[in-house]
Parts: C-alpha cells; sequence; structure tokens
C-alpha cells in the first residue's frame, strides 16, 4: 500500500527519536487533536518510544466521544418510532444513552441500519417510500461534505421520507475553548490530518498567533505522528509559533475548495453543546434554512429531549486534556468497553477505550 | 462430477390422487412435514450428494465404527457449529464449504482424525432448490476433501423470513490415536508461535461480497480442511503443544484464549503476522485490525522451540500451510496476556475484541 506502509518503516523511527531527543531541553505537553491520531499512537506504542519530557495530552477529535448525551438521546427516540429506517455510521450504534443504545433498539425489533456511506441512505430512502429514513450526521468537518452531498441529493429527487439528525462539529472553535480556559495545559497541537485535507490549515493560522502556540498538521501512521511531534518540540525549542504542515502529501493550506463549498451550501455554523465539554460557541454545522425539511429534530419533534451526563464519567476533563482515562475512578473497572459508561470508552478513537484496549497505566 | 442440479430433470412424486402440487423449484413447508415431500427431497436432493452405508441403511440413528488397535482404547473428539453465513456464497467458498470445514478444523484441532458428520439443516420457504443444491454440492466436495462421511442428518423448513435462506448445524466426530495429547492448556514459556498462512481472508471476503462497503475487492475466503495439514504436522513433529484455528475474533482472541487456558504470556511480532495485501487494504479503510478477523482455514500451532524447523518444514509442503510462518513465542506472563511487538519496536497488549466489530467514522 503506498503512501501507508511507507510511513510504517521501523527503521526510520530511530533517527527521527534521536532528533527529538537532541532538540528537547524541559517538559513540554503537546494535544493530538484526532481519536485516529490517539489509536495510532497508542497501536503503535508511540508514547513509550518518546523522551519522558514529552507528555502527550489526547483531544476532543473523536466524533462520537463529543456528540452530546441529549443527541444520542434524541436518535434513540427516533430510532424507536414504527415506520423508522435508523441509519448510522457503526461506532455511534453502542455510544450509550441515558438509558440505553441503538443496538438495544434494535434488538427489540426497530430498524437500525449501520451504512457506511451517506448516500446510501438516501438510496435507501428511495427503495422505501413508505417508511421515514433518517441518518445520524455526525463528525468533524471530515465528514461533513459527504453528508452534504446526502442531504443535497434528497433534495434533488425531491425526497419526503429522508432526514438528518446533524451533529456535526468543527476544530477550530474546540481549539480556542481548550486554550482559553484557565487551566489548560496544552503547549503545542498536532492538528488533524483528515479535517486539515477537507479545510486546509489557514484556519489555524489566527489561532496560533493568538494564543502563542505552534500547531503542526499531522498524519497517522508512526512516521507522520513523530515527525509532527519533531516539528512541535523544535518549534517549542526555538520559541517559534506558526503553523507547519507535516502531512504534505495530503493536506495543501486551502485544502479542498469543492469539499468546502458542499460544506456551504448545506451547513452553516451554530452553537453546539460538546459532550462532556458543554456549549462551545459557533462550534457546530446546522442545516441552513433552505434545507429544514431535512432537518430530523424538527420532523420528529425531539427538541425537547435535555439529558444529564453520567457523574462518575470524567470525559469532559479527558476531551480537555485535564485528566488522562487512568485518572478516572470508574476506568476499567465501572467502565469497560463491554459496558461503556461514557463516549471515549466506546469508539475504537476513543482516548478511554485506546488506554484500555493498549493497557496503558 | 457435473455442477447441473439433479433436480429439475426429476418429478418430484410419483402418481397420487388428488395430483399434488409439484414443487421442484423451491421449497414449500410442505419438505418439512415429515410425509411424503419430505422423503422426496431427502430421497431426491439430499442423498445424491450426501450419500453413505449409515444414510442408505434409513435408520433414525447410525452405528458408527471407530478405529480399533487391540489394548489401545484412544479417544472420541466431537465438535458442534452452526452456521449462519451471510451471503451464502462468497468468493472462495459458501455455507457448504463452511460447515463442512468449519466442523472438520474443530475436531481436527484435538490432533485426532475426523471420520464422521452429521448436518442438521434449517430452509427458508420458498428457496430455489438450485440453491440448495449447489450448497449441497459444495458440502459433498468438501467431504471429500477431507475424508469424512455424512452419517445423519435432518432436515426442517420454517415460514418465509424466519431464517436467512439456509442454516446449517454439523456435528463431527473424530478418533484420537491413544500418546496424541493436544490442548489449549498445554502452551509452556520458551514455546514458539506459528501460523499456517495469512490473516484475514475470509472475514473480509464475506464483508466484501455482502457489497456494502461501497467497493468491491478480489479478496478469496480461505475456507479450507485442514486436517490433512495437521497431520502431517503431527506425524513431523508428534511433540505440538496446542493446535487452534482462529476463526471468529481472529488471531488475537484465539492467542488470548490459549495465554489464558495455559496461564502463560505470548508476545508476537507485528512484522512477522502474515497479512495478504488487498485484506490489509480493505481494513485501512475500514479502520479494522486484520488481527481480529476471522479466518476459516488457517492453523496457529505452538510447538517447542526446538521443533521449530521441523515443524514448519512439514506444514510448507501442504496445499494448505505453503505460506507456514513463525510470529512469536510464549513467555511466563503475566498469565493470560498477549502482546506485540510493534513495526516501530514498541510493545503494546493485543486484547479480545470486546464486542461487534464496527466500522469507524473518518
Amino acid at each position: 500500500m503506498r503512501y501507508i506502509q511507507e510511513f510504517r518503516d521501523g527503521h526510520l523511527v530511530p533517527g527521527l527519536l534521536e532528533k527529538i531527543r537532541r532538540t528537547i531541553t524541559r517538559p513540554w505537553v503537546l494535544m493530538e487533536i484526532c481519536g485516529g491520531q490517539t489509536h495510532s499512537i497508542m497501536r503503535y506504542g508511540i508514547d513509550q518510544l518518546l523522551p519522558e519530557e514529552i507528555e502527550l495530552v489526547h483531544g476532543p477529535g473523536c466524533p462520537v466521544c463529543v456528540t452530546p448525551l441529549e443527541q444520542i438521546d434524541r436518535a434513540l427516540a427516533i430510532a424507536s418510532q414504527p415506520g423508522v429506517i435508523f441509519t448510522s455510521f457503526g461506532d455511534m450504534l453502542r455510544v450509550p444513552g441515558s438509558t440505553e443504545d441503538l443496538f438495544s433498539i434494535r434488538a427489540r425489533g426497530g430498524k437500525v441500519q449501520v451504512i457506511y456511506a451517506p448516500l446510501d441512505a438516501v438510496r435507501m430512502a428511495q427503495d422505501n417510500p413508505d417508511k421515514q429514513v433518517v441518518f445520524f450526521a455526525i463528525g468533524f468537518e471530515t465528514t461533513a461534505p459527504a453528508n452534504a452531498i446526502a442531504v443535497l441529493k434528497a433534495k434533488a429527487l425531491g425526497l419526503k421520507n429522508f432526514s438528518v439528525l446533524v451533529s456535526q462539529v468543527r476544530v477550530p472553535p474546540a481549539m480556542h475553548a481548550i486554550l482559553s480556559a484557565p487551566n489548560n495545559r496544552v503547549q503545542g497541537f498536532l492538528a488533524a490530518g483528515h479535517v486539515c485535507t477537507v479545510m486546509g490549515y489557514w484556519e489555524y493560522e489566527p489561532i496560533a498567533t493568538r494564543y502563542q502556540v505552534p500547531i503542526v498538521v499531522t498524519g497517522f501512521e508512526p512516521l507522520d505522528l513523530l515527525l509532527g511531534i519533531q516539528k512541535t518540540i523544535e518549534m517549542l525549542e526555538m520559541g517559534e509559533v506558526s503553523v507547519q504542515n507535516a502531512y504534505p502529501r495530503a493536506v495543501t493550506r486551502d485544502g479542498n475548495k469543492p469539499a468546502q463549498d458542499l460544506i456551504h451550501k448545506v451547513f452553516q455554523p451554530v452553537d453546539r453543546n460538546w459532550r462532556g465539554i458543554g456549549l462551545i460557541p459557533k462550534s457546530g454545522w446546522g442545516l441552513r434554512p433552505e434545507f429544514e425539511e431535512f432537518d430530523a429534530e424538527k420532523r420528529f419533534n425531539v427538541l425537547d429531549i435535555q439529558t444529564k451526563e453520567s457523574v462518575i464519567c470524567i470525559a469532559g476533563q479527558i476531551l480537555t486534556g485535564m485528566s488522562k482515562p487512568t485518572d478516572c475512578p470508574a476506568f476499567g473497572t465501572l467502565c469497560v468497553p463491554e459496558n461503556p459508561l461514557g463516549a471515549p470508552m466506546v469508539s475504537s478513537e476513543g482516548a478511554c477505550a485506546a488506554f484500555y484496549r493498549y493497557g496503558r497505566k | 462430477m457435473d455442477g447441473n442440479s439433479i433436480i429439475s430433470n426429476v418429478p418430484f412424486e410419483g402418481p397420487a390422487c388428488p395430483l399434488p402440487l409439484q414443487h421442484q423449484d423451491r421449497i414449500v413447508l410442505g419438505h418439512g412435514s415429515g410425509g411424503r415431500m419430505t422423503h422426496e427431497l431427502i430421497q431426491r436432493v439430499f442423498q445424491p450428494r450426501l450419500l453413505g452405508p449409515e444414510l442408505i441403511a434409513g435408520n433414525d440413528f447410525a452405528f458408527l465404527l471407530l478405529p480399533s488397535v487391540s489394548g489401545n482404547a484412544g479417544r472420541l473428539a466431537v465438535s458442534t457449529d452452526s452456521h449462519v453465513v451471510s451471503p451464502l456464497f462468497f468468493p472462495g467458498g459458501d455455507i457448504g464449504r463452511l460447515a463442512v470445514c468449519g466442523t472438520v478444523n474443530d475436531v481436527a484441532m484435538s490432533g485426532g482424525i475426523p471420520l464422521y458428520l452429521t448436518c442438521g439443516f434449517i430452509l427458508e420457504e420458498g428457496l430455489p432448490m438450485e440453491v440448495l443444491d449447489r450448497v449441497l454440492i459444495s458440502m459433498q466436495e468438501a467431504a471429500a476433501e477431507a475424508g469424512v462421511r455424512f452419517v445423519a442428518g435432518d432436515t426442517k423448513v420454517v415460514e418465509k423470513g424466519k431464517v436467512d435462506g439456509l442454516f446449517i448445524n454439523t456435528t463431527g466426530l473424530g478418533w484420537i490415536p491413544e500418546g496424541v495429547s493436544i490442548h489449549g492448556a498445554n502452551a509452556k514459556p520458551g514455546d514458539v508461535v506459528l501460523v499456517s498462512g495469512s490473516m484475514g481472508d475470509h472475514g473480509m471476503a464475506v464483508l466484501s461480497a455482502r457489497g456494502e462497503l461501497g467497493f468491491s475487492s478480489m479478496i478469496q475466503s480461505d475456507v479450507a480442511p485442514l486436517n490433512e495439514l495437521i497431520q502431517t504436522l503431527l506425524k513431523a513433529v508428534p511433540e505440538v503443544h496446542v493446535l487452534r484455528d482462529p476463526t471468529r475474533g481472529g488471531l488475537a482472541t484465539t492467542l488470548n484464549e490459549i495465554a489464558q487456558q495455559s496461564q502463560v504470556g505470548i508476545q508476537i511480532d507485528e512484522a512477522t503476522v502474515p497479512v495478504n495485501p488487498a485484506v490489509q487494504s480493505a481494513c485501512e479503510m475500514l479502520g479494522f485490525d486484520p488481527l481480529y478477523i476471522a479466518n476459516e482455514g488457517k492453523l496457529v500451532v505452538i510447538v517447542p522451540p526446538e521443533e521449530v524447523d521441523e515443524a514448519l518444514h512439514a506444514m510448507r509442503q501442504c496445499k494448505y500451510g505453503e505460506n507456514a510462518v513463525r510470529i512469536g513465542e510464549v513467555t511466563a506472563g503475566p498469565p493470560g496476556r498477549v502482546t506485540v511487538r510493534t513495526l516501530v519496536g514498541s510493545t503494546r497488549i493485543l486484547d479480545m475484541l470486546a464486542g461487534e466489530m464496527l466500522p469507524r467514522i473518518c
């Protein structure tokens, strides 16, 4: 596999590690934004290879983890209704709402269907004109273009039985929220490579300047991650503040313009609740008024569903880098992948699941 | 053997009054009635494919002969498995081949010689007869390849929608000669872990045959009977400690089971685990790990270190062991823990899969 295998070449690892070791003179706290990066760090044991001065904290970039509980409860309410086919990416099925998850609804006879592409949900709506097909449109800027295409296609087809439950979120406002918190510890960021593939990295330049933090666009393979870490440490040690691109085989400064156009055509920035973090202004995408007819929240009248989080789960502190999964009293005891209390234990991208699965203490 | 259905040319039922409806091309509920239609189905469809002396006898039971050596009792190995795969046909195999190989392999993992199979069919009303026959042909071929015989069978028909086409249960009986002692609790620190070939082929072949992935692949299932491979291996290396086929849950789950049963640690080297490039690519796209994907024609072998070369040599002689390699070692512990040396030289825990493997979002 080109562009993957080369970036897993173990022979190049010692050289990069040596470069990091030569540069570093004091402790630094870095945050990798994306859950995919967290997972890769754990999977390849990158954290064990790094000099002990480097502390990696795990960011909020897991779409499953940050989808607020009330949105999951709304999904459950919609999926339980007769005549509904509820479609979702696979990860979401196991996320617990207040009382149950989508798997339980399916076991009770509800039609809950895992799909791989949002357009499959549109096709399902065409094939089942007597059913209401709902798609759970979650994710960061990475999933937004494909989700937008689904809405545009449904509109073009004039479908009356297709709608989306939107819980779409954006990275830059979350970075603002983390950096402006009074007890913030993060000194440098590994920006999420996939998000930047779509959005580019021009959005991060004002953040770097305003908060005086180096930001390095970073990929997902071991060498990508080490390169991102090495560049961030180099900037921190030099006192440099800028946005650098350590993932140039996928990312340009401007990003994917046609994909961005699709997002802006269908969505507009809205305030959004992040699970465990709370409301972040303008941190999400919501449907533009001209696509209101596809809004599942309105069609199924579930906006009044409000919910409270588990009191034990410290997902919010984990998602903002304040705590590690192992700081949680429930980690590995009350909360395990088979019976997750909070979303970071559910998703393969969740920090708690990654810690648990790869045996981190 | 010709691949054509034998059904289409032959009327089902003899003359009777009133003349019964003839259902030649699809299963109907009457085929499960236990009456004449059931008999017709068995005689015309099942028996030509699965017939042996025990079935010809037509009793409700079968007498089985076991290899007997005077003064040498040996033991029986028995295993049962139900097969519910969707789709019924996938690249490299089908539910019939799977139903035979799965059970043959489970029996063979004891080090014993699989001899007999029973089969129970649950058929969905409306199942095309041609589909049933294709599955039976496949079972016949797989049984011939594995050298086993069908000795008992059962058929039920349920209403449309109650099963997905057809489900097959098979039970296998095998003979473990005196002196052979292979089981999951036998792994000892210092032992070496081998696999017979690439990991994840069956799971990804079935997944991509479902057509839900949005891409097609050339991945073939590895479904195959492993008894010849195992007997060749045991002849060369009677000291084999553990044999297991890494089916559902994949290599990771199998190694965890062995580590727990034997109360040992196991460490494998990620770089040495063979994975077919197409399987690796599909896994990358979906966010799956090939170490957790099912195999149906692969073997995990644990042998004492001094037997490694002999074992690999023997396995590589066999059709289903050509790509056998060493992937790791058994360690003193901590007991029950499986670890992987990653491609970049670090070590991590390889846990069992928590639940259903879910494709990732982005």
